[in-house]
């Protein structure tokens, strides 16, 4: 059991790596797809002395939301938008990767120091969770296109699941569910807001949100 | 639980409920049928009130204490309200003036012209059920929580108006101070609740040696919603803003929930320091005295109004102030005349100054404008209204036989006896003495001002010709208010019995006992024998005019006539000129900023004078101090780059420096 959780836990990292050094738009949701696909499976390894059913209604339904429904969505709002299909960093590729090798160092570090109530399935849970968080915080904020926001969200989902399946015995999967649930609603408003934003103003760069603010020219 | 508490209690809490159920219906319903949603509105709020009164008073009769507690989900929240004599005194005038202020706005607010009368009786009556939690609440977490909604919804009150700039302008005034009077109210609760463990009223518990801070974090946070100077600016400007049956409510009660915190404080904290009374007499006066000077120098009816509630919250504060000073120096008389009477003021000034309200909204609606320039002559047209607000102002002027004088003759009676008895502390007496007649004198003045201006001589406007009485949904609640001045003021004897446990609370029923034996001839029946047989002595002297006026003609002639052969309005006494001779003496306060071109030469041509007088608090310490530091704040606009993943990336910063500092060991 613990080995299938390392390899998971692996996979988590190595996608988000790829994420981070991803340019191509298309590339990304699949392996966000891919990254929801292979996290479905960890409640079923990770529960424990837990109930069953809960666990698979939960790794099922996160599966299923992450990997296809989410997924078709952002390609539906990336076909009608027209968007170019390139990722436009506000920092660029190799650079992310740096920083991303960092970001895991640290969260390794942090990892070890963090006092959890029981002992982890895995040693590398909450590393790869907590690493899973900071790379979506970051694509969210280092790229352009609203569309990579959205993959960003979904992303720190993905870290924050892992991280609950370490607490799965204290936190209630409920919990789960309900951050679940608002990732969705999130991705769902943004999928429509990205398509009236280019629709409106012709183009889907968040930045350009700035004309907005108080006190713009 | 005794049966006694738990009764009204629930009482209490259906009225909450059916405040809270006709509200949202009403406005639910209002997107089709306007009447039904007035109906609705109007019968959830008058049912609620007349339950919630009858509950409060039967708990105050029967000295109900309990508390009831659910659990509730917010952290360190529990649902836990509770009924004791404090309670029930203060919610006894917020369901009176809210019911009856009720029934005036529909009269008032008519016709709708298609827009939804739901907007109105939505807050209206979420703003009467949050007042009621904020003085049921044995919980900080849900005080805070009543406290909040309470400010809210007065908030959308106060710009139910919102086509003019002026009101909304108001309301973010309103909205703004009464934000950062919460702020200090927070500080309070936590520091109470983490030296107690809990949120719980019952497990409170005070660090050695910081009552004086936390009282000093109540006055202020307190302070702001009572109005007491220098923390009233907003009073000023959302009460003339409001529609005139919320500005009564507003006034009446809603500002009173300010003093309940701070004597609910007092309860909670035990013994204060001194100072703490001294500061809290100091303010008294000084409210006082401040609020009747602006309220001298306004010619908005209503602005007026506003400005005589912080003179009347400053009385209140003075009561107050005296009864900590008579705890503090040990005399049992001084702190129970203090207390009763501040406690008495408050149900007094809910009572006229709700009436007044009323009035002014009736002359406001009658004339279509606040100006008292612009009036004149109303009481031959508005004669119900007139009568009304004549005993309104009398009862606020302190004159017996009406309510007003009840309360300040109690603070009298203390300040005479701490003057007489305390020793070093005879300056606080003296100090409320002189503050109380000042108040008293220039109180007369504003308000005979007012009144003779308004209802008296003749009409100043076209506008002030053409009005008409206003229609009985009006009439009825302030004519029920004007009797209740003159009930109150003769029954003053069994009012204060009825609300002895409440004083008890304060400062222990054997000092209640001192104070009533140092006064035997002013708490028992004796204070409405005496009431009556002042009404007799007028009764007689008015019999005896007749009498000799019996065999002579008697001529009516124009008012403000002196003489002329052809008197014109603008010859009467304009409100600015009538009140000159105090407001000048006062030009060192008031500031009045005027404009004057007096007349030149033999045959003077063109004249003119115009004085306006703005807050002197909000002009050279508010202004200064918000234009400082929005000047300073402006420097981090840069922050503020309008690009989300900006804001995002600070959340991160933030974060990972919070995950830092937490494994920092």
């Amino acid at each position: 059991m613990g080995n299938a959780i390392d390899i998971l836990l692996v996979l988590l990292v190595l996608t988000d790596l790829v994420l981070l050094g991803s340019s191509r738009l298309r590339n990304a949701i699949r392996i966000v797809a891919l990254q929801g696909l292979a996290l479905g499976l960890l409640p079923l390894l990770a529960h424990g002395r837990g109930r069953l059913w809960p666990a698979i209604l939960l790794g099922a339904g996160s599966a299923v939301l992450k990997g296809f429904v989410f997924p078709a969505l952002l390609r539906r709002a990336l076909r009608e938008t027209r968007a170019s299909r390139e990722i436009e960093p506000f920092v660029g590729y190799i650079a992310s990767l740096l920083l991303g090798v960092g970001a895991l160092a640290l969260s390794f570090g942090f990892g070890a120091r963090l006092p959890l109530p029981w002992a982890a399935p895995s040693p590398w849970m909450v590393p790869a969770g907590l690493f899973s968080v900071w790379t979506g915080l970051f694509l969210i904020v280092a790229r352009r296109k609203a569309i990579t926001q959205v993959l960003g969200y979904v992303v720190m989902e993905n870290g924050i699941f892992a991280l609950g399946m370490v607490l799965v015995e204290a936190m209630p999967l409920l919990v789960e569910l309900g951050v679940l649930l608002d990732i969705f609603v999130a991705v769902f408003v943004m999928g429509i807001i990205v398509f009236h934003i280019n629709r409106e103003f012709d183009h889907i760069d968040s930045d350009q949100l700035e004309a907005l603010r108080e006190g713009a020219p | 639980m005794p049966p006694s508490a738990s009764i009204p209690l629930f009482v209490l809490l259906g009225a909450l409920g059916l405040l809270a159920a006709s509200g949202v219906a009403s406005a639910w319903i209002g997107r089709w049928s306007e009447r039904g949603s007035v109906w609705l509105g109007v019968s959830g709020s008058a049912g609620a009130c007349l339950a919630g009164l009858g509950a409060a008073l039967a708990a105050l009769a029967f000295r109900a204490e309990g508390t009831l507690s659910f659990p509730w989900s917010l952290p360190y929240g529990a649902f836990s309200v509770g009924i004791d004599p404090l309670s029930a005194f203060f919610l006894i005038p917020t369901f009176l003036l809210s019911g009856l202020a009720a029934a005036y706005a529909v009269g008032y607010f008519r016709p709708w012209n298609g827009r939804n009368p739901g907007r109105f009786w939505l807050f209206y009556n979420a703003l009467v059920a949050s007042m009621a939690l904020v003085a049921l609440a044995r919980n900080g977490v849900l005080f805070l929580v009543a406290w909040e909604a309470m400010s809210l919804v007065s908030f959308f009150l106060v710009v139910h108006d919102d086509a003019g700039a002026g009101v909304r302008e108001a309301g973010w005034i309103y909205l703004v101070a009464t934000h950062i009077g919460t702020a200090f109210l927070l500080a309070l609760f936590i520091l109470l609740g983490r030296a107690g463990g809990s949120q719980d009223f019952a497990a409170y518990a005070v660090p050695a040696g910081s009552a004086g801070g936390l009282f000093a974090l109540a006055l202020v946070g307190f302070g702001t919603k009572a109005g007491l100077v220098p923390f009233h600016v907003w009073l000023p400007e959302a009460h003339p803003a409001a529609p005139s049956p919320v500005s009564a409510v507003m006034s009446g009660v809603m500002i009173k929930t300010g003093i309940y915190g701070i004597v609910r404080t007092l309860v909670l904290l035990g013994a204060v320091p001194g100072w703490c009374a001294w500061l809290m007499l100091g303010m008294g006066a000084v409210s006082g005295v401040f609020g009747v000077l602006f309220a001298l120098a306004q010619r908005d009816l209503k602005r007026l109004l506003a400005y005589s509630s912080i003179e009347n919250v400053g009385l209140v504060a003075m009561g107050i102030g005296l009864g900590m000073l008579g705890v503090h120096h040990g005399l049992p008389a001084v702190a129970a005349l203090g207390f009763a009477g501040g406690l008495l003021h408050v149900l007094n000034h809910a009572v006229f100054k709700g009436l007044l309200f009323l009035g002014a909204g009736s002359v406001a609606h009658a004339t279509g404008t606040r100006n008292v320039e612009r009036m004149g002559g109303l009481l031959r047209r508005m004669p119900w209204t007139g009568a009304a607000f004549v005993a309104g102002s009398v009862a606020i002027c302190g004159l017996p036989p009406f309510n007003g004088f009840t309360g300040e003759f109690l603070i009298y009676v203390g300040s005479f006896k701490m003057l007489l008895g305390a020793g070093s502390a005879a300056l606080g007496g003296l100090l409320a003495l002189v503050a109380l007649a000042l108040i008293g004198g220039l109180a007369a003045a504003c308000f005979t001002r007012a009144f003779g201006i308004a209802f008296l001589g003749e009409p100043r406007s076209s506008a002030a010709e053409q009005v008409h009485e206003a229609p009985l949904s009006m009439r009825g609640p302030m004519l029920v208010l004007a009797a209740l001045c003159l009930a109150i003021g003769l029954g003053a004897g069994g009012v204060v019995r009825l609300m002895e446990p409440a004083v008890a609370m304060l400062v222990g029923s054997a000092a209640v006992d001192a104070g009533r034996n140092s006064a035997p001839w002013l708490f028992p029946i004796a204070c409405g024998a005496v009431m009556l047989l002042l009404l007799a002595l007028i009764g007689s002297l008015a019999l005896l005019r007749r009498r000799l006026l019996a065999g002579r003609s008697v001529r009516r002639a124009v008012t403000w006539d002196c003489g002329y052969a052809a008197p014109a309005a603008s010859m009467q006494y304009t409100a600015t000129g009538f009140a000159q001779p105090l407001t000048q003496a006062a030009a060192a306060l008031l500031r009045p900023e005027i404009e004057s071109r007096p007349p030149e030469g033999i045959f003077p041509a063109a004249a003119s004078f115009h004085a306006e007088t703005p807050d002197a608090a909000r002009e050279r310490l508010f202004d200064p101090l918000f234009r400082g530091a929005a000047k300073w704040l402006g420097r981090l606009r840069w922050l503020q780059q309008g690009r989300v993943h900006w804001y995002i990336l600070y959340l991160v910063v933030v974060l990972a420096v919070l995950l830092a500092w937490a494994l920092r060991s």
